[in-house]
């Protein structure tokens, strides 16, 4: 955290109000974003208890596992959510444009321009917070491997149809979600905390309910009283009046609420299934489904508070307007869900359980390049940003108080004029380093000549100023301008190109099987009960 | 009646081997929940019962068969001797009265078991650690003995590993409790030890005898493999965590001394009235940070008394760090303020931290504009 950002803080214990620390929104923001909280069942993997889930603010879709130790039911809930979750990212892979990409030709090797489709939009899936993200990578994990009845009748407990393809789905964007600054999958505690301090530590901030309670306290109240009753005040019956964002639940309700009410579906079931006559099970089914309707309320009880504290936080992050280059990385996601549809489209088998060396080599390299220039990004689009950057010594900004024209000493001459800005930032500057500014979008970039004697920076200009002999029109400062130039490239590249995975060197497990054939990854063995 | 400090309790201590008062307080067993119900901020722990059910489920099955299955994995991912045969595995009974007798039928059935030279499996054993002054009795999973007289500390866990890998935060809570287990097991080791060499020297004649055991420094962390209630193991190199507990419990301050340094009569029933215990509470000084938050049950009292001070604590350790001397929040805002009204006074600073505030605070008033201007100056009155 850069002492800026923990100035942020600090003057949000003494306000009590979270403090900005950005002055635009660096993530995009679909007009239609799928929301989803999800809970899950304690001490058990992938059995989830009931979500609430889609589109629309005031109508959201709840899907309930009544025992969430029944394999059909857990089936059955996921089969529900297929049917939310998967034509909401359909509906976007029939709209697309015309796009280039460089793809290397199969025969010379070389980098050739090819004509593909790029979806104009992108489906958006936000959850509270980062657990929520991990819970659906887990989703994702638990249905890819899964086999449908039709794909292989012999499978011992055959998944709904469209659920191994929901699993490729929610693998996809748990995967996506681990590129810095990408937009599909995002975590609504991630999103409020890139752009406001609360009076908390970034520990604390995970809770969703405290950090809105510091962004946006109810009226007269401070930050931190209204967040510590988000995160501790109890009603009457001991439940917490503001229930965790999940997809863990508060143990007072599982023990409290859950666990008698599950009892008591249970108790229904059985006696439904031992009914002798018609009416004696007409009764019995009305007390299962009085059982489970039960159920189904003290899940949505839990699950709406977070999904009101959802669309709150989405409401306040549309206040702020879109940073410039956010649609840049949004066009990235973009790619990341054509590509995935194509994939799925094309019949590739599921992602497999490890990569192998060339490609988690390449995801490594990718997000380490997404991360260069998200940062590159958000200090060009946000004045409050650069200002941290300022401060480590990373850009500086100031006025020009002198400019001298020259020119190289080539057989052609071109201009290459010495500017002087005067800063109070202190640059780490190294001999001849390389500086940058923003030219309507592009960089220019400059060389560090010298410190005048006051500590004001000469700089060579190097480039963008056209090919003639004088200098285009507006692109050198002129004497009395503020510029700001920055010590790190903006628009940063990645390393070489790593080898084909045909090429895998013998260090790293060698080429895969040259027999051609694609392994299709086997399902997880599933036992009796898979649950205890 | 008196919580007995556990495994969990000493990872957590040696987390934050700074806090007195979760010394004292553990030290003395305390039941922290209660006083912290007592004074007015309840921790919000608590284990779902769903939870609870799985891990015994899950546990008892990992042990079932007189731990066949735990055997072959233990033999399969550490070795340590010849294959085991089911039915030749000794499980010695532990039972006695108290956790001292049990502490002590525990060394007892681990000496025995090294010297007879086969596999061993105990069953929740008892070992006692001494810790800053009072006697820990400590509960592992199970320890298996291997035939080669080695010590494995088995931790079984219920939360899943997919793929081979588990949730990084929960593996590393893991080892450090078994740290906490092996470091103990240790002591059990040195103490049989000490006996082998005190018995007078044989006669060359007979045959050497057995080899002192050593205590692995690798556990195996058995959890359910991917969805399934099957269990699958992995090794953990608990070499570090090892280090670390050893090293901060010994810096742990012994608690004769924090209670000696206490006004007398202080006492923390929870039957007092609440003005009086916050006062015998205040009286330790506690070191707090967030992470307290997920590991001591007095953590939201321990955060409203660091509001109350404005402590920079409450941002973090990092933030704390950063600052140097500025400890409170009041003070850094001052400190930072100033720049905006008398520049010149820069040049004069020595203190490079207060020299980087007011830097900041200048830098971000200007990026945020004169409107926020206004609200930085008004935090600055």
């Amino acid at each position: 955290m850069s002492l800026i950002s923990t100035l942020a803080r600090l003057e949000a214990v003494q306000t009590g109000r979270a403090q900005p620390v950005a002055t635009v929104r660096h993530r995009h923001l679909a007009d239609h974003p799928l929301v989803f909280v999800p809970l899950t069942t304690a001490g058990e993997a992938g059995a989830p208890l009931g979500a609430l889930v889609g589109t629309e603010r005031d109508a959201p879709r709840l899907l309930v596992v009544p025992q969430p130790r029944d394999r059909e039911l857990r089936f059955a809930f996921l089969a529900e959510l297929a049917e939310v979750v998967l034509p909401y990212v359909d509906g976007f892979a029939a709209d697309t444009e015309a796009a280039e990409r460089s793809e290397s030709d199969p025969e010379t090797g070389k980098r050739v321009k090819v004509e593909v489709e790029l979806c104009t939009d992108a489906p958006q899936l936000v959850v509270p917070g980062r657990a929520g993200v991990e819970f659906v990578r887990l989703l994702g994990r638990s249905m890819r491997f899964r086999r449908t009845a039709e794909q292989d009748p012999d499978t011992p407990y055959p998944a709904p149809p469209r659920v191994p393809l929901l699993g490729r789905w929610l693998t996809h964007f748990g995967e996506r979600a681990r590129v810095p600054g990408s937009a599909l999958l995002t975590a609504m505690t991630d999103l409020l905390s890139r752009h406001w301090a609360s009076g908390q530590s970034s520990l604390e901030d995970q809770h969703l309910g405290a950090l809105l309670a510091w962004i946006d306290p109810p009226p007269g109240e401070r930050g931190a009283d209204a967040a510590l009753r988000a995160e501790l005040a109890r009603d009457a019956q001991g439940q917490l009046v503001c229930p965790p964002a999940g997809p863990a639940t508060d143990p007072a309700f599982d023990n409290k609420l859950l666990a008698p009410a599950i009892e008591r579906y249970d108790r229904a079931r059985t006696a439904l299934a031992a009914a002798e006559d018609g009416l004696a099970a007409d009764q019995r089914l009305a007390e299962l489904t009085a059982a489970e309707h039960a159920i189904r309320t003290l899940v949505e009880s839990r699950t709406r508070p977070t999904w009101d504290a959802v669309w709150r936080g989405l409401d306040l992050l549309r206040e702020l307007p879109e940073g410039d280059r956010a649609a840049e990385r949004w066009t990235r996601d973009r790619w990341s869900y054509t590509g995935h549809r194509d994939r799925v489209l094309a019949g590739e088998p599921p992602q497999p359980r490890h990569d192998d060396a060339v490609t988690a080599a390449n995801k490594l390299a990718a997000r380490e390049t997404a991360q260069a220039r998200l940062e590159a990004q958000e200090a060009l689009d946000d004045p409050l940003v650069m200002a941290g950057r300022r401060l480590a010594g990373e850009a500086f900004a100031g006025e020009v108080t002198d400019v001298v024209m020259a020119y190289s000493e080539s057989k052609r001459p071109s201009p290459r004029p010495l500017i002087t800005v005067r800063t109070e930032d202190r640059p780490h500057l190294g001999e001849r380093a390389k500086v940058y500014r923003s030219l309507a979008g592009k960089p220019q970039s400059a060389q560090f000549v010298a410190y005048e004697p006051d500590g004001a920076v000469v700089l060579r200009l190097l480039d963008k100023m056209g090919r003639s002999k004088e200098p285009d029109e507006g692109s050198v400062p002129e004497k009395g301008e503020r510029v700001c130039w920055t010590l790190f490239d903006h628009a940063p590249r990645g390393g070489p190109a790593l080898p084909e995975p045909e090429d895998t060197p013998w260090t790293h497990g060698g080429p895969p099987d040259a027999s051609g054939a694609v392994a299709v990854p086997l399902p997880d063995p599933v036992t009796e009960e898979d649950m205890l | 009646m008196p919580k007995p400090l556990d495994a969990r309790a000493l990872a957590a201590l040696a987390a934050n081997p700074g806090c007195r008062r979760r010394a004292l307080l553990d030290g003395a067993g305390i039941d922290k929940s209660v006083l912290a119900t007592a004074l007015g901020s309840p921790s919000g722990f608590g284990q779902s019962q769903f939870a609870f059910v799985r891990g015994n489920a899950f546990e008892a099955r990992v042990k079932a068969d007189g731990g066949a299955e735990l055997l072959r994995l233990v033999y399969e991912r550490v070795g340590g001797g010849p294959e085991a045969v089911p039915g030749a595995v000794a499980t010695p009974d532990l039972a006695a009265v108290g956790p001292e007798g049990r502490a002590a039928r525990t060394a007892l059935a681990l000496k025995e078991a090294s010297e007879a030279g086969g596999w061993a499996l105990l069953d929740h054993p008892m070992l006692a650690l001494d810790v800053a002054g009072s006697v820990a009795f400590l509960e592992p999973d199970a320890v298996v003995v291997h035939p080669d007289g080695h010590w494995t500390v088995i931790e079984i866990k219920s939360f899943p590993m997919i793929d081979g890998s588990a949730d990084a935060a929960k593996v590393g809570a893991a080892a450090r409790q078994a740290a906490v287990y092996a470091l103990a097991l240790e002591r059990v080791a040195e103490r049989v030890a000490e006996q082998a060499a005190g018995t007078p020297a044989a006669p060359l004649a007979t045959p050497p005898p057995p080899p002192l055991p050593r205590v692995r420094h690798r556990v195996l962390l058995v959890c359910p493999k991917d969805f399934s209630n099957l269990p699958t193991a992995s090794v953990v190199d608990v070499r570090k965590q090892l280090s670390v507990t050893r090293r901060q419990l010994a810096r742990l301050t012994r608690i004769e001394d924090i209670a000696a340094a206490l006004p007398p009569g202080t006492t923390f029933d929870p039957e007092r009235p609440a003005e009086e215990l916050t006062a015998a509470v205040e009286s330790v000084p506690a070191a707090y940070a967030p992470e307290c938050l997920a590991a001591c049950e007095l953590a939201f009292h321990c955060r409203a008394r660091a509001r109350e001070e404005g402590a920079v604590t409450l941002l973090g350790r990092s933030v704390r760090g950063e600052l140097g001397e500025l400890t409170t929040v009041a003070g850094v805002l001052a400190a930072a303020c100033e720049a905006s009204g008398d520049r010149d006074e820069l040049a004069e600073l020595d203190d490079p931290t207060v020299h980087a505030l007011r830097r900041a605070a200048v830098l971000r008033a200007e990026a945020l504009g004169a409107e926020a201007l206004g609200e930085v100056a008004g935090v600055c009155r």
